[in-house]
């Protein structure tokens, strides 16, 4: 079913959870909700649960108007970040919840339950109680539950943040396949950028109460339209400097000069915030254009294929994610190579002016 | 006695504890074996002449053992008055954000505070001029004024220790909520109706002073029926004894069958 927020703001107290956030969800779409916790997430999803009341704005379903429809009536599931199940009942009663609801009985109900738990890999669990499982299959439980409903809108929320990595990257990849049989339109709210991008679909970033962005996930992720976009959706954040532009170079505040080429070079002079994925730089020297930036030190992160270089560039902390195995030494300068392809350029106000060749947009 | 097992300090003291503790109920069960004329005669540790008497007293003569059905049939009424105005009101706590709502729960507790002798007389006046002296129902309702509070005040830690989503889960889920609330809610906070009953038990079956002023003859609690056992012969001791003795078995199988659940009580800071 279509979704569309019109205007949606909830006022609580004196604290604003959502500020006008207009959305339009195409049926059977998936939309990630990408944003920092705090950053309203739950809230919208609340409000699409149809649990809060929106302060003002309406929310259509279909093009129905259903602001004041209860919950109950709703054609909606959702799962949370706590695993939140039944304590009293057994997987399979936890399952059939919904169902029972639908006034749903007999084989008929059986049949539909054993269905999603075989696609959960629940079946051997079914006798159980839900605290007599591991975290993962608690939540499995739910997202069985959630599934078995047969609703048209499906909430996920964080659901695979508090299990452990092992279990979340098995979820995670078998998640979008789940959900793409179930034909509902999916929201799937989450922190990490890197789930987002796993999930794809269309993507929403928060920060405090606002969209600040919306389209194809991929989209946003090449060609974030702001600063904020930028900072929600890289992890790790995005490498800020503030920059003066003259000519057909950027001029950085260590007195250092970055050549501009093709499109980024027509825009006009003046002072911009260059950024840069920590991707994108490099601890060797990858093209001759390559503009060595000198940091000290700060801290080395070293996982088993890549290392993360944090160093202190002028006042700021940027961030390298370099694949293989780097050991610097700590408190020493250190040169790291941008790649002038690959920069953003930032207007003072935080919207986006343009952006490297090899990110693909020219001036925007 | 086993060879290496000293007998520690700490054991000896449990047991003088114990003996002190156990002691006025042990003279009072040795009492209410004996005659009269025994008890006041000889000083004896052990009852020498063992006699049932004060017992068959008590359960042939309607004027002793209808105070016992009295006090019961009060105090049930009360329990189940009291829990059920104060579940909906506990879940209010536990689930809503209202106006004054910490206020209006302290002001719950302070409840407990007024000695019952303030109420006894205004509670007198009113239940005369509505004709409900001397009825259980009066006893009941007024052991509400003191048992409701507490039984919000247990019921609330128990609710507040299942997650509030779950009633939003039940509700996505499409169960309207009487049948959430009854079938799925309750069951869960079982422990905690068990303990708040217990408690409203506790208190309704040893208070005295409303008991005795709202009521004459028809619903005269036990514990007041005792307390008239003085005559020109003086104290029957015996009789007496025998009571009491009959007066804490309530209490004690009560206590044994929710010990468990009174721990967790406690467990949860409530209690």
């Amino acid at each position: 079913m279509a979704v569309v927020l019109e205007q949606v703001s909830r006022v609580v107290g004196r604290e604003s959870h959502l500020a006008q956030v207009s959305l339009e969800l195409a049926p059977g779409s998936l939309t990630v909700l990408l944003g920092p916790t705090l950053a309203g997430k739950t809230s919208l999803l609340r409000v699409l649960a149809g649990l809060d009341r929106p302060t003002m704005g309406r929310l259509l379903v279909d093009g129905r108007d259903v602001t004041g429809v209860p919950v109950q009536r709703r054609s909606v599931a959702m799962v949370y970040q706590q695993f939140i199940n039944y304590p009293n009942l057994t997987v399979f009663e936890n399952i059939a919840s919904p169902l029972r609801a639908q006034r749903v009985a007999g084989p008929e109900l059986e049949r539909r339950v054993r269905e999603a738990a075989a696609l959960l890999k629940l079946e051997p669990m079914l006798a159980r109680l839900p605290q007599e499982l591991s975290g993962g299959q608690q939540q499995r439980t739910a997202i069985a539950r959630a599934i078995v409903k047969g609703a048209d809108l499906l909430l996920l929320d964080e659901p695979l943040a508090n299990l452990d990595y092992k279990l979340r990257e098995e979820l995670r990849t078998e998640l979008p396949r789940l959900f793409a049989e179930s034909g509902a339109t999916l929201v799937y709210a989450t922190t990490e950028p890197t789930e987002a991008l796993l999930l794809g679909g269309s993507c929403a970033t928060l920060t405090e109460g606002r969209v600040t962005q919306f389209g194809p996930t991929v989209e946003v992720y090449r060609r974030p339209n702001s600063v904020e976009t930028a900072q929600i959706f890289s992890d790790p954040p995005i490498n800020l400097v503030p920059v003066d532009k003259v000519g057909a170079a950027l001029l950085l505040p260590d007195g250092g000069r970055v050549p501009l080429a093709d499109g980024v070079a027509g825009l006009r002079d003046g002072p911009y915030r260059l950024g840069v994925r920590p991707n994108h730089l490099a601890l060797v020297r990858p093209n001759q254009c390559a503009v060595a930036i000198i940091g000290t030190v700060a801290v080395a992160e070293l996982t088993g294929s890549e290392s993360f270089i944090h160093l202190d560039y002028g006042p700021a902390r940027w961030v390298v994610h370099a694949a293989g195995i780097h050991k610097p030494t700590l408190d020493e300068p250190v040169a790291v190579w941008l790649d002038p392809a690959r920069l953003y350029l930032f207007a003072p106000d935080g919207a986006l002016a343009g952006a490297g060749a090899a990110i693909g947009l020219g001036a925007a | 006695m086993a060879r290496g097992m000293p007998i520690r300090a700490g054991t000896v003291g449990l047991v003088i504890y114990l003996i002190l503790l156990m002691l006025p109920i042990y003279w009072m069960l040795n009492m209410s074996l004996r005659t009269n004329a025994d008890i006041l005669s000889t000083f004896s540790l052990v009852p020498t002449s063992l006699t049932l008497d004060n017992y068959l007293k008590i359960f042939t003569d309607p004027s002793w053992y209808s105070g016992y059905i009295n006090s019961i049939l009060y105090v049930s009424m009360n329990m189940v008055i009291s829990v059920a105005v104060a579940l909906p009101a506990a879940y209010a706590f536990s689930r809503y954000r209202f106006l004054g709502d910490k206020h209006l729960f302290f002001w719950l507790l302070t409840n407990r505070m007024a000695p019952a002798a303030v109420f006894a007389l205004p509670f007198f006046q009113l239940y005369s001029s509505v004709g409900l002296i001397d009825t259980h129902i009066a006893v009941a309702l007024a052991h509400c004024l003191f048992n409701v509070p507490l039984a919000v005040w247990i019921l609330e830690g128990f609710m507040s220790g299942v997650p509030r989503e779950l009633d939003e889960m039940a509700a996505i889920d499409g169960h309207g909520f009487p049948k959430f609330f009854f079938f799925m809610f309750l069951p869960l906070i079982r422990t905690g109706i068990g303990v708040t009953a217990f408690f409203c038990f506790m208190f309704s079956w040893v208070e005295l002073l409303m008991a005795r002023t709202l009521t004459t003859t028809e619903a005269k609690p036990i514990a007041a029926v005792m307390t008239r056992t003085v005559s020109a012969t003086g104290l029957d001791w015996g009789l007496l004894a025998a009571a009491g003795i009959l007066t804490i078995v309530p209490g004690a199988l009560v206590i044994y069958f929710v010990r468990n659940y009174i721990a967790k009580g406690f467990a949860l800071g409530r209690v």
